[in-house]
């Protein structure tokens, strides 16, 4: 459950580097604080941070003019590694709502969707050609997903293209969990023709009480 | 005459509950296992919007990420996880989920008790909130990691929604060398095929190399598969498995197993299914590998020399200087010799009791170089349990190692156990990214026995030497 997202302009950062990993995105001893109301802060902070703990002025966010954006261009297979979903949510609470990549980590990619986060995929080719265009200009891209089309700063019009039904959730909100529960008697009559087919995989909580 | 299917293609096939048109299925999860970290978030989820488990007695829990592994410890050895176990214990308790709990027959790392337990199964399908839950295809179980959002759908309807992924073979052919062991394989397969290479894709490895691993020596294959950018990973299951399964605690038995086996011989990839992609790699390649720089991809023979910009494919060389930069090494120096402060032996990759028994070869006679600070952390109790009938722990304790606690421990740095800043750390893990043992960390992944090696000589060492 979260903002649908329709439409979006705003900077767009660069991040260039490969393999940003999950680790990287959201250190996991932040997660174990139980401090969810900061974890915003402590997104990319090995990047973000000097070791004295103040900011690094080199990292692309931290510069004026891309630390409001809300559109990240990211180096290839952003996200990969763990599977841990704060990783999306630590960048949205950082602010950014769209990444555009080569490549994502698999698990990344699908969490994105779960939470209304936009991650792009376009070719290496493409994606130069939006840095080229982001570091240019100080304008605003616009991302438009009933269109599925990004216009650039200076103007340029690429489409892109989404998964129909991953379109449809992030355009509406939907609620994956609701949606299955409609299908509830599917999935219970599936089991009980299971429990004939396969009755090895229904034991094993079984075995122990029987014995 | 039914089109040639892949292994993946026939699991996939047989876990439709219902066709989600455009690609889209609604797969049924046959186990699910939850951890201390992933699982209260997703357990919580569904208390909140009043919905029960689907299937608690297809879902298992264990702690592992943020416990402590000292010898002897209790809940709050680490006091910030004594949080988050409690929560699982509490919200497992409330929802009729069998916990596998601290101190008790059946706690360790997610990934090794399910094999060990058999609650993995071949043909199965298993979810956990966990990217190493690829691990589990070693048995042959579509197994991959997803995310809490995921886990809680999973937890209130036992299916989840899921596009099949690609079809991508790795086929490896020929016999490995000696002191080449399957995590020297993991890793040339990635210094080869780099860190995207499975994205969207299952990867199945198959070959006589494959065949004639050892079980848990294709778990520790498969394990790696995530790296590779896989969500998943198989292998087909064969006499061997069948072998490894047969009596382990929540394994079938009798008729159903019996059943079971039939069922399975029959999952293996057709002669002539076609793969997405296909590979071949030629064993006789594959040297003890070790991790250079911040990715697993950034590997190289234990050799050889750390690589330089004329090595780096184009548009990468800020990439390799910002490695070479953080793990304060040279291009063109030879890995071997430099010097290493931390030994981890342990993680999802290399903590069963094979691996415990190879860096023990090692070991033996021997002991920890001075100023070099070496653990053992075992995968489970029962890998405890059986080290220590072996007379291992005392072999490690002798020789000057920390025998500790089953757990993730240095893994992944969750439970306070952490590498100290700028140390250098040969680990047996699956991650050298930054910061991944702990800030500044510099990690280097290796096989049990090389990192046994860099213990007792308190250098990256080439086992071969020794
Ligand atoms: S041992 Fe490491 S990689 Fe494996 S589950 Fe634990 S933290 Fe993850």
């Amino acid at each position: 459950m979260f903002a649908p997202f329709t439409r979006l302009s705003s900077r767009a950062a660069v991040l260039p580097q490969a393999n940003i990993d999950t680790d990287v995105i959201i250190r996991i001893e932040r997660l174990t604080a139980g401090d969810s109301a900061r974890i915003g802060d402590y997104a990319l902070e090995a990047l973000r941070y000097r070791e004295d703990g103040s900011e690094n002025p080199e990292f692309p966010l931290n510069q004026p003019r891309w630390r409001d954006a809300q559109i990240l261009i990211a180096g290839a297979n952003f996200g990969c590694g763990s599977s841990r979903e704060p990783a999306v949510t630590a960048l949205m609470a950082m602010g950014l709502r769209c990444i555009i990549a080569e490549s994502f980590g698999d698990i990344f990619y699908a969490n994105c969707f779960q939470n209304g986060m936009l991650p792009i995929r376009f070719s290496a080719e493409n994606v130069a050609a939006l840095v080229a265009d982001a570091e240019a200009s100080s304008s605003e891209f616009v991302v438009d997903l009933h269109r599925c089309s990004i216009t650039t700063a200076a103007g340029c019009e690429v489409v892109f293209t989404i998964d129909p039904q991953r379109r449809e959730a992030l355009l509406s909100g939907l609620d994956d969990i609701g949606l299955t529960l409609r299908h509830a008697e599917t999935i219970t009559a599936w089991q009980q023709a299971d429990r004939t087919r396969r009755p090895w995989i229904w034991m094993a909580d079984t075995r122990e009480i029987a014995a | 005459m039914t089109p040639p299917r892949t292994l993946l293609d026939k699991i996939w096939d047989a876990h439709v509950v219902l066709d989600l048109s455009d690609g889209w299925s609604l797969i049924h999860v046959d186990r699910h296992l939850l951890h201390d970290l992933s699982g209260p978030p997703a357990l919580m989820d569904l208390r909140k919007r009043d919905l029960p488990v689907h299937n608690p007695e297809l879902t298992f829990a264990t702690p592992d990420h943020i416990v402590s592994s000292r010898p002897g410890r209790v809940d709050d050895t680490f006091p910030a996880g004594a949080r988050l176990v409690a929560g699982l214990r509490l919200l497992t308790a409330a929802a009729g989920i069998r916990l596998f709990d601290l101190g008790g027959e059946g706690q360790g790392i997610v990934h090794v008790i399910a094999p060990e337990m058999g609650l993995t199964l071949p043909g199965a399908t298993q979810i956990c909130g966990d990217s190493h839950t690829c691990t589990n295809g070693g048995l042959g179980a579509l197994a991959f990691g997803v995310g809490t959002s995921e886990s809680a759908h999973a937890l209130a309807t036992q299916t989840l929604r899921m596009r099949k992924p690609r079809n991508m073979r790795v086929r490896i052919e020929g016999s490995l060398g000696s002191c080449v062991t399957a995590k020297d394989l993991a890793l040339h397969l990635l210094r080869t095929l780099g860190t995207t290479a499975g994205v969207e894709h299952s990867i199945e490895f198959a070959g006589s190399t494959v065949r004639a691993l050892e079980v848990e020596e294709r778990l520790t294959l498969c394990n790696l598969a995530v790296e590779m950018g896989a969500r998943s990973a198989l292998i087909a299951p064969d006499e061997a498995v069948f072998a490894y399964l047969r009596g382990r605690r929540f394994a079938p038995t009798g008729a159903a197993f019996d059943a079971a086996i039939a069922y399975w011989r029959t999952l293996a990839s057709d002669e002539d299914a076609v793969f997405d992609r296909d590979i071949a790699i030629d064993a006789a390649d594959v040297v003890p590998t070790i991790s250079w720089g911040t990715s697993p991809d950034q590997s190289m023979p234990i050799d050889g020399l750390v690589p330089g910009p004329a090595d780096a494919p184009l548009g990468t060389l800020e990439d390799l200087a910002a490695s070479l930069d953080y793990m304060g090494l040279t291009a063109g120096q030879p890995i071997a010799g430099e010097p290493v402060d931390w030994v981890f032996i342990g993680s999802c990759a290399n903590s069963r009791i094979s691996d415990l028994r190879a860096a023990a070869r090692v070991v033996d006679g021997r002991s920890v170089a001075p100023g070099v600070q070496a653990w053992v952390v075992p995968g489970s109790m029962a890998v405890r349990r059986e080290a220590e009938a072996e007379g291992l722990d005392r072999l490690f304790t002798d020789a000057g190692f920390q025998w500790r606690e089953p757990g993730c421990s240095m893994c992944v740095a969750a439970n306070g156990e952490q590498v100290p800043p700028g140390a250098r750390s040969v680990s047996t893990s699956n991650r050298n990214f930054v910061g991944r043992q702990g800030p500044r960390a510099r990690t280097h992944l290796a096989s049990p026995a090389m990192a046994a090696a860099a213990a007792v000589t308190g250098r990256i060492t080439d086992v071969r030497t020794l």
